[in-house]
């Protein structure tokens, strides 16, 4: 069964998911995939910051943290 | 990968010196300047500071490096000038840092670019190795942190990686001073002995190579050209990457068009 994809924001920490799809164009999405963000990319939530802004990653073995209006647009699928 | 190098003319000379110079730069003479690059917090500046035998602040936080750093060492009785570059994840996307970096690989002319990559994360660093790979083809991947690696028991097969990325690769451990010699060793080897490489070029897809193609005739016969990869500028043309235009515009200025054209026919130029 293929589940639906959601935006990475919703990730709470501790799960793991898996990109699917970047829905972003220009600057900001060559700045994602320079973070290493391309589908098919493992990321697991570490942790949110209290105001729940920004997210804190583990992409590819480094800890990176995110603003919640960029992670909406990273489409991913729960692994 | 072929880049037009060919002939070293006088012009070529007389640019590399006035790039150089924007960038503070001056050369004695036989100086060969060595790029060195690497994504944040990898140890670039201890490496640098482990050849140069210089004390440049290092620290453990991002764009601690903003400006360029310079510093000398000499191997074999030849003196070479290390220029130590902000670190970067990319060279394409457009912070301050990013610019300096992608400016003094492609203007500034470096007779070699060493990438230090983080040996405990390879995946994300070999990004930037990649786009370095893609501008120029003299470029030596310096593996750093291996005794953070071994701490983690990671194995690396270095042989493979070279083979695969068609560039020197050396492991290092800079805190301990841990194959340096072996990293001045092949930037001797690609600079005076001129020892070629054949970096991986990543293919792109049909339409835009494509695009390349139709591009490139115009793209090399940019002076620069002869010293970054045509493939790449096209790509930049085709990127709609405005400042970058805008700074290979100032870069041609310096020499005309023509001049490389009544080159070609053999003419003298003046400059």
């Amino acid at each position: 069964m293929k589940l639906l994809s959601v935006p990475l924001s919703t990730l709470k920490p501790g799960e793991k998911s898996n990109v699917v799809h970047l829905d972003v164009l220009g600057l900001l999405r060559r700045r994602i995939l320079d973070l290493g963000i391309v589908p098919g990319t493992v990321l697991t939530c570490i942790g949110k910051a209290p105001a729940g802004d920004p997210i804190a990653y583990l992409i590819r073995g480094t800890v990176i943290a995110l603003r919640s209006e960029d992670a909406c647009l990273i489409a991913v699928e729960q692994v | 990968m072929k880049l037009k190098l060919g002939d070293h003319s006088n012009a070529l000379q007389y640019h590399s010196r006035v790039m150089r110079e924007q960038f503070g730069i001056r050369t004695t003479g036989e100086q060969y300047v060595i790029a060195l690059a690497g994504n944040p917090n990898v140890g670039k500046s201890t490496v640098f500071n482990a050849l140069t035998g210089l004390h440049q602040h290092t620290g453990n936080w991002p764009g601690k490096t903003v400006d360029n750093a310079q510093g000398n060492y000499s191997y074999r009785n030849k003196s070479f000038l290390l220029v130590d570059l902000p670190g970067t994840y990319s060279l394409l996307a457009h912070s301050v840092e990013e610019e300096i970096a992608r400016d003094f690989i492609c203007f500034g002319q470096p007779d070699a670019t060493i990438v230090v990559l983080d040996a405990t994360s390879l995946e994300r660093n070999l990004n930037l190795a990649l786009q370095v790979m893609e501008i120029s083809s003299k470029v030596i991947i310096c593996v750093n942190l291996i005794d953070e690696a071994r701490k983690k028991k990671l194995s690396i097969n270095f042989d493979e990686l070279e083979k695969e990325l068609g560039v020197p690769i050396v492991p290092t451990a800079a805190r301990n001073r841990e194959g340096l010699a072996d990293l001045q060793k092949a930037v001797y080897s690609m600079v005076v002995e001129k020892k070629k490489t054949w970096p991986k070029q990543i293919p792109y897809s049909e339409e835009v190579e494509q695009a390349i193609s139709a591009l490139l005739p115009k793209v090399e016969e940019l002076s620069l050209a002869r010293v970054v990869n045509p493939k790449w500028l096209a790509l930049r043309l085709l990127d709609s990457d405005v400042s970058f235009i805008e700074t290979i515009s100032r870069y041609s200025a310096i020499q005309p068009l023509r001049t490389v054209a009544s080159q070609r026919q053999g003419g003298e130029f003046t400059l």
